[in-house]
C-alpha cells in the first residue's frame, strides 16, 4: 500500500511538473509580447519596458523558469517595485491588481470551495440516489421521471439553468437575495442564502450525469452473478443490494466524481460568470482578460493541482473499495 | 461495421432456417446489421433520429433557406424596433416576415441567425468529434495493443491532458492564437476562429475516446481470434484495423453520439465566457450568451435559440443513449 | 532422444522453456516455470500428443511452437531451420506450414467477420491469391472440414460450438500447413461432437498428410488420434513413446494415474481407480528432484534429491523420466502396489492423508 501511494505520488509530481512547464510556455514563450496584453492603452513604454524588466522576461525562459519554480518551493526576492521578499510558496506579483498573487488566491479560492463542495455533496446524493433507485425500480413511473431528469439536465447549459433561477427566485420572487460570498463562519445563513442557487444549479446539471452512470453500472452489477448468488443465498435484498451491488456499482462513480470535483475546485469558470460570484474561475478568466501573467499561471497550476490530487485520492479510494487494485 | 439496412432486415428469416440444405444466396446477418434492426424498432431512436436528421438537413441547406426566406444574417431591420431597442410587436417582434422575431439593439432576424448558427455549431461540433475520434482511436488502440512503456507514456499523456483546465487554457490560447497569426489590427477570419475553436476541443478531447478504446483493445487483446491472426501472420495494421477496431465500433460510436452534443455545449459555454467565434459568425452559443441580458426585457429572444439548442443536444443525447441500446442489447439503459 | 529414424523431424524441440516472472510492483518475485526444458520431435504426418493436468504448460508449449509466445530458453527447430527467435517477416514463409487450432471456438473466431473472411484471413495476410480466387479456396476449405460452403457470408454467432470449432480448423488448413498445433481443439465441445471433431481431424491427418502437436488433458481424447505420446507433468515431459506403450506399457506412475482415470477404459483391472491426492505443487516453486514425488506413492529419498532423466527402458523407444519405473499393463498393477489399497480403490497418498474428499485427477 505504502509502495502504491509512494509510486503514485511520484507520478503526479511528474505530470504537474509537465503542466507546470506547459502553462509556462504556453504564456511566455508563446505570444509575441506577453507585456503588451497587460498593460492598457494609455500605458507608455517606459513603463512597459520597466515591467519587462522587472518580471526578468528578458532573461531566456529556462531562467525564467527556474526562478518562478523556485519561488514556489522556497521563496524570492522580486524587488521592490513587486512587494519586495515574497515567501513560498512565492506565486508572483500581479501589476494588474497590485498585490502577490498568492494574496488574491487566499482570497477568492474560500470562495470556489464554497460552492463546490456543498454543491458536490448534494449532486453525489441526488444522483447515484436517483440512479440507484431507478435501476432498482426499473420500467415502473419512477425509473422514467428519473431517466426524464437526467437526460434532461444531461442536455441543459448551466448559464441557461442559472439565468433561469435568478429570474425566477431573485428578480421575480425576491425569495434569495442576490447571490454573493459571504464567509461561512461570519454568518452561515448569508453564506447559504448567498450561494444556494449557484448549488442548485451545479447539482441539478451534475446530478443528470451521475444519474444515468451510477443507474447504467447498478443495473450491470444487479445482473452479474455474484448478485445473483447473494440474492439465491437468501441474502435480504436491502443486503444484496446495499453491501454487494452497491459496492461494485459505485467504482466507477467514484473515478467520475473524483476527476469532476478536482476540476471544479480549479474554478467554475462558468457557475461564478452565471452567478456574478468571485471564485478562481473568475479570477482566472479576468487574469486571461487583463494578460495578468503571473496570476494565470497561478490559477492553471492550482487547478492542475486540484486535480491531480483528487486522481491519487481517487486511487487510493479505489484501493480501499476494491483490494485487487492494491496488487497492481 | 456496416448498418446497411439492405442485406439485414430482407433475410431475418434465415435465423431461423438453420442449417437446412445449400439454398443460393445465404448472406449472414452481421452483429451491425443486427443492431441497425434493433434501432429501427426502437421508438425513441427513430424519432431522435428523425429530428436529427432533420437538424443536419436545415444545416445543410443554409443557402437554400436563405434564398427561399429572403433575409441575410446581417442584415439590421431598426426600423422595427421601439426607442430602446426593443422589437415591436408580440413575442419579440414574430411576424410572418420574421418568424423568429427580431434580435433587440440590433433588430437582425433571429430565424436566419439561428439557422446560420446551427451550421457553425454543428460543423464545429461534428469536426471536433472526428478529430477527438479519431486521435483516441489511434492512441487507444497503439497503447492498448502494444502495451509496455507505449501504454505508460499514452496513460501519462491522458493524465497530463486532463490535469490542464481546459475553459481557462482555452480562454487565453484562442486570442493568443490570433494575434500570433493576425497581430493587433488585422481581423480575424471566421474560419480560423472555427480552425481554433476546433483544435481546442481536439487536444483536450480525445482523451475519454483513447480511455475507452484502449479499454476495450485490452480486453480484447488476449482473445483467440486475435491471436489466430498473430499465427497466421498479421501486421501490426491488420491486427488493430481488421482485427481489433471492428470489435469496438460500437463503444465508439456510442461515445462519438454523445461527443457531438459536449461539443455543441462547449463551443456554446466558450462563447459565455467570450472565446470562440466573434458576433460577425452566426453561432448558439454566441446568441442564448448574448439573449440571457434580455432574459427579463425580451424573454421570447431567449426562448428560441435556447429552446433549439436544447432540442438539438436532447436528441443527440436520445439518440446516443438509444444506440448504446441497439449496440449492445445486454446493458439495460 | 533416441530418434534412429532415417527421415528428418519436420520439428525438433531441445531444451524448450518458457519462464514468467511474477512482479509485485516493480520488484520480481521469482518465477513461473511454466515449461522447464522440453525434447521432443514430430516426424512429418505424424502426430504427437502432449497430455497433462491444466498448468502443466501445455497450452504453453503450444503457443511457443507457433511463436506466440517467446521462448526463455531452449530451441524449436521446424524444417531444419531455427525459428527459435525468429521476427515476423522471417518467419513469414513458415507460418504457412505451421498453423494452430484453439480451444475456445467462441473466443477464437472474430464475431464482427463472415466465416468467409476468418478462413480467408490467413490467405490474406500473406498475401496469396490462390488459382481459383480466394472465395473458391474458401469454399473449397469449408467443405473439406465438413461445413456448408454456402454458409461462407453467415457470421460466427450463427453456428454451434462444432461448427466453430470446424471453422477453426478452416482456417488454419488455408495456408496448407505442415504441421498443425490443435491446443485442446475438443475440449470445450459437447461430448456428442467431441468425436465428430476428432474424427475430422483424423481423416484430415490422413488425407493432407499433416503432422499434428495435439494438447489435450486427458489420454481419451488422444488415444485415437496420436501416434506418439509425451505426458506433462509441471512443465516437464514425464514419459514419451509410441500410442502402445503409452496405453498399454505406461512406466510413469503419473502416467498410470492418468489411464487409471479414464471413465471407461475396459482394460481397467481389479486394481481400479487410482486416486491422485494433493494438489499440484506451485510451478513458482517446484519440488526438488522429481517434481511427482510429492503426489506419488513410490518416492523414496533418492526421488527428492535427483531429478530423473527422461531415459529410454527396456531398450524400446519409450522413455520414462522415474528412479522406479513399472511395467505391464495397468491391468496387472504389481502386488506391492496393490498391498496399499485396502478398499479396492487404490489409495496413492505417500502422506496417507487421503480421505474421502481426496483431489482426483484429470476429471
Amino acid at each position: 500500500m505504502v509502495r502504491f501511494l509512494v509510486k503514485r505520488l511520484f507520478s503526479a509530481t511528474l505530470t504537474l511538473f509537465a503542466v507546470s512547464v506547459l502553462t509556462f510556455l504556453m504564456f511566455f514563450a508563446l505570444p509575441r509580447d506577453p507585456v503588451s496584453g497587460m498593460c492598457p492603452k494609455n500605458c507608455n513604454p517606459e513603463r512597459l519596458e520597466r515591467v519587462r524588466q522587472e518580471l526578468g522576461l528578458r532573461d531566456p525562459l529556462i531562467t525564467q523558469y527556474a526562478g518562478y519554480m523556485k519561488g514556489i518551493v522556497t521563496g524570492r526576492d522580486l524587488g521592490s517595485a513587486q512587494g519586495g521578499r515574497c515567501d513560498a510558496p512565492c506565486l508572483g506579483w500581479s501589476y494588474v491588481s497590485n498585490e502577490a498573487v498568492f494574496d488574491t488566491i487566499a482570497r477568492v479560492l474560500p470562495v470556489t470551495l464554497s460552492i463546490v463542495i456543498p454543491a458536490a455533496v448534494l449532486w453525489l446524493l441526488l444522483g447515484v440516489g436517483l440512479g440507484m433507485v431507478s435501476a432498482l425500480r426499473r420500467g415502473t413511473w419512477l425509473d422514467r421521471v428519473a431517466i426524464g431528469f437526467s437526460l434532461t439536465g444531461a442536455s441543459l447549459q448551466l448559464y441557461f439553468v442559472g439565468a433561469v433561477l435568478l429570474l425566477v427566485f431573485v428578480y421575480s420572487l425576491r425569495l434569495l437575495p442576490v447571490p454573493s460570498y459571504t464567509p461561512l463562519l461570519d454568518d452561515p445563513v448569508r453564506w447559504a442564502s448567498g450561494l444556494v442557487l449557484a448549488w442548485v444549479a451545479l447539482a441539478f446539471l451534475f446530478s443528470a450525469i451521475y444519474a444515468r452512470l451510477s443507474r447504467a453500472q447498478m443495473l450491470e452489477t444487479l445482473s452479474e452473478d455474484f448478485v445473483r448468488t447473494a440474492r439465491a443465498k437468501g441474502l435480504a435484498k436491502p443486503r444484496v443490494y446495499g453491501r454487494h451491488a452497491l459496492r461494485a456499482a459505485i467504482t466507477p462513480v467514484v473515478t467520475v466524481a473524483g476527476l469532476d470535483v478536482g476540476a471544479a475546485l480549479g474554478g467554475t469558470v462558468i457557475t461564478e460568470t452565471t452567478f456574478g460570484l468571485n471564485g478562481m474561475g473568475r479570477t482566472a478568466v479576468d487574469a486571461v482578460r487583463a494578460g495578468d501573467l503571473p496570476t494565470i499561471m497561478a490559477t492553471v497550476l492550482i487547478a492542475a493541482v486540484f486535480v491531480v490530487l483528487a486522481n491519487v485520492l481517487v486511487d487510493l479510494l479505489y484501493a480501499a473499495i476494491d483490494p485487487r487494485v492494491r496488487l497492481r | 461495421m456496416s448498418l446497411s439496412p439492405v442485406e439485414g432486415v430482407a433475410l431475418a428469416e434465415i435465423e431461423s432456417g438453420g442449417d437446412a440444405g445449400a439454398e443460393k444466396g445465404f448472406v449472414g446477418r452481421s452483429p451491425g446489421q443486427l443492431a441497425w434492426a434493433r434501432l429501427r424498432r426502437d421508438r425513441t431512436a427513430v424519432v431522435s433520429g428523425a429530428m436529427l436528421l432533420f437538424f443536419v438537413v436545415v444545416a445543410l441547406a443554409v443557402p437554400l433557406i436563405e434564398m427561399a426566406y429572403g433575409i441575410g444574417p446581417r442584415e439590421q431591420f431598426q426600423n422595427r424596433l421601439d426607442g430602446f431597442g426593443m422589437p415591436l410587436g408580440y413575442a419579440g417582434g414574430v411576424t410572418g416576415e420574421h418568424w423568429f422575431g427580431l434580435e433587440p439593439g440590433l433588430g437582425r432576424d433571429i430565424f436566419i441567425r439561428m439557422v446560420h448558427g446551427l451550421r457553425t455549431s454543428l460543423f464545429i461540433a461534428f469536426a471536433a468529434a472526428v478529430i477527438t475520434a479519431a486521435i483516441g482511436i489511434v492512441l487507444g488502440t497503439v497503447a492498448g495493443y502494444l502495451g509496455g512503456w507505449v501504454d505508460a507514456v499514452v496513460n501519462w499523456v491522458t493524465d497530463l491532458t486532463l490535469a490542464m483546465p481546459f475553459l481557462i487554457i482555452a480562454l487565453a490560447l484562442t486570442p493568443t492564437l490570433a494575434l500570433r497569426f493576425y497581430g493587433q489590427r488585422e481581423a480575424v477570419p471566421p474560419a480560423f476562429q472555427i480552425g481554433v475553436l476546433v483544435a481546442i476541443f481536439a487536444l483536450f478531447g480525445w482523451t475519454s475516446t483513447a480511455r475507452l478504446v484502449r479499454g476495450q483493445v485490452i480486453a480484447l487483446r488476449e482473445r483467440e481470434f486475435v491471436e489466430a491472426a498473430r499465427a497466421a501472420g498479421a501486421g501490426l495494421g491488420h491486427m488493430l484495423f481488421r482485427q481489433l477496431l471492428p470489435n469496438i465500433w460500437a463503444p465508439i460510436l456510442v461515445s462519438f453520439s454523445l461527443a457531438v452534443p459536449a461539443y455543441i455545449t462547449s463551443e456554446a459555454a466558450l462563447s459565455f465566457i467570450g472565446v470562440g467565434l466573434t458576433d460577425e459568425t452566426p453561432s448558439f452559443g454566441r446568441m442564448i450568451y448574448r439573449s440571457l441580458d434580455y432574459l427579463q426585457t425580451d424573454p421570447a429572444y431567449v426562448f428560441f435559440p435556447g429552446v433549439t439548442i436544447f432540442a438539438l443536444v436532447f436528441a443527440f443525447n436520445l439518440f446516443g443513449d438509444a444506440l448504446r441500446d441497439a449496440l449492445d442489447p445486454k446493458s439495460s439503459r | 532422444m533416441t530418434e534412429t529414424r532415417a527421415d528428418e523431424p519436420l520439428l525438433r524441440v531441445r531444451g524448450l522453456a518458457k519462464h514468467f516472472p511474477v512482479r509485485t510492483g516493480f520488484r520480481s518475485r521469482g518465477l513461473v516455470r511454466a515449461v522447464d526444458g522440453l525434447d521432443f520431435d514430430v516426424r512429418p504426418g505424424e502426430s504427437l500428443g502432449l497430455v497433462g493436468e491444466s498448468g502443466c504448460g501445455k497450452t504453453t508449449t503450444g503457443r511457443m511452437l507457433v511463436r506466440l509466445l517467446e521462448p526463455t530458453a531452449g530451441t524449436i527447430e521446424f524444417a531444419g531451420r531455427d525459428i527459435t527467435h525468429a521476427g515476423r517477416r522471417a518467419l513469414r514463409p513458415l507460418r504457412q506450414d505451421l498453423q494452430i487450432i484453439f480451444q475456445d471456438p467462441y473466443a477464437s473466431l472474430n464475431p464482427r467477420h463472415t466465416v468467409g473472411r476468418i478462413v480467408a484471413m490467413p490467405l490474406q495476410v500473406n498475401g496469396i491469391d490462390p488459382p481459383g480466387g480466394v472465395k473458391q479456396r474458401v469454399q473449397e476449405l469449408l467443405e473439406l472440414v465438413g461445413l456448408n460452403p454456402e454458409h461462407y457470408n453467415r457470421y460466427p454467432h450463427e453456428f454451434s460450438g462444432g461448427q466453430r470449432q470446424r471453422v477453426g480448423i478452416a482456417r488454419a488448413l488455408a495456408l496448407r500447413p505442415k504441421l498443425i498445433v490443435a491446443d485442446e481443439p475438443v475440449s470445450a465441445l459437447d461430448v456428442s461432437i467431441q468425436a465428430q471433431v476428432v474424427n475430422l481431424l483424423r481423416d484430415l491427418q490422413r488425407d493432407l498428410g499433416l503432422a499434428f502437436v495435439f494438447i489435450a488433458h486427458d489420454l481419451a481424447v488422444v488415444r485415437h488420434f496420436c501416434h506418439r505420446v509425451a505426458v506433462m507433468y509441471l512443465g516437464r515431459i514425464v514419459e514419451l513413446g509410441d500410442r502402445a506403450d503409452i496405453y498399454e506399457r505406461p512406466q510413469h506412475p503419473y502416467t498410470r494415474a492418468l489411464l487409471s482415470a479414464i471413465p471407461d477404459v475396459t482394460t481397467l483391472g481389479p486394481g481400479g481407480r487410482i486416486r491422485l491426492t494433493g494438489d499440484v505443487p506451485t510451478p513458482l516453486d517446484p519440488p526438488s528432484g522429481c517434481r511427482f514425488r510429492t503426489r506419488c506413492w513410490k518416492a523414496r529419498d533418492v526421488c527428492a534429491t535427483e531429478e530423473p532423466a527422461l531415459v529410454p527402458r527396456d531398450g524400446g523407444r519409450q522413455a520414462t523420466a522415474c528412479h522406479f519405473p513399472e511395467s505391464g499393463p495397468v491391468t496387472a498393477p504389481a502386488p506391492a502396489q496393490r498391498a496399499v489399497a485396502a478398499d479396492g480403490d487404490e489409495t496413492v497418498d505417500p502422506a496417507a492423508t487421503a480421505g474421502p474428499d481426496a483431489q482426483e485427477v484429470a476429471r
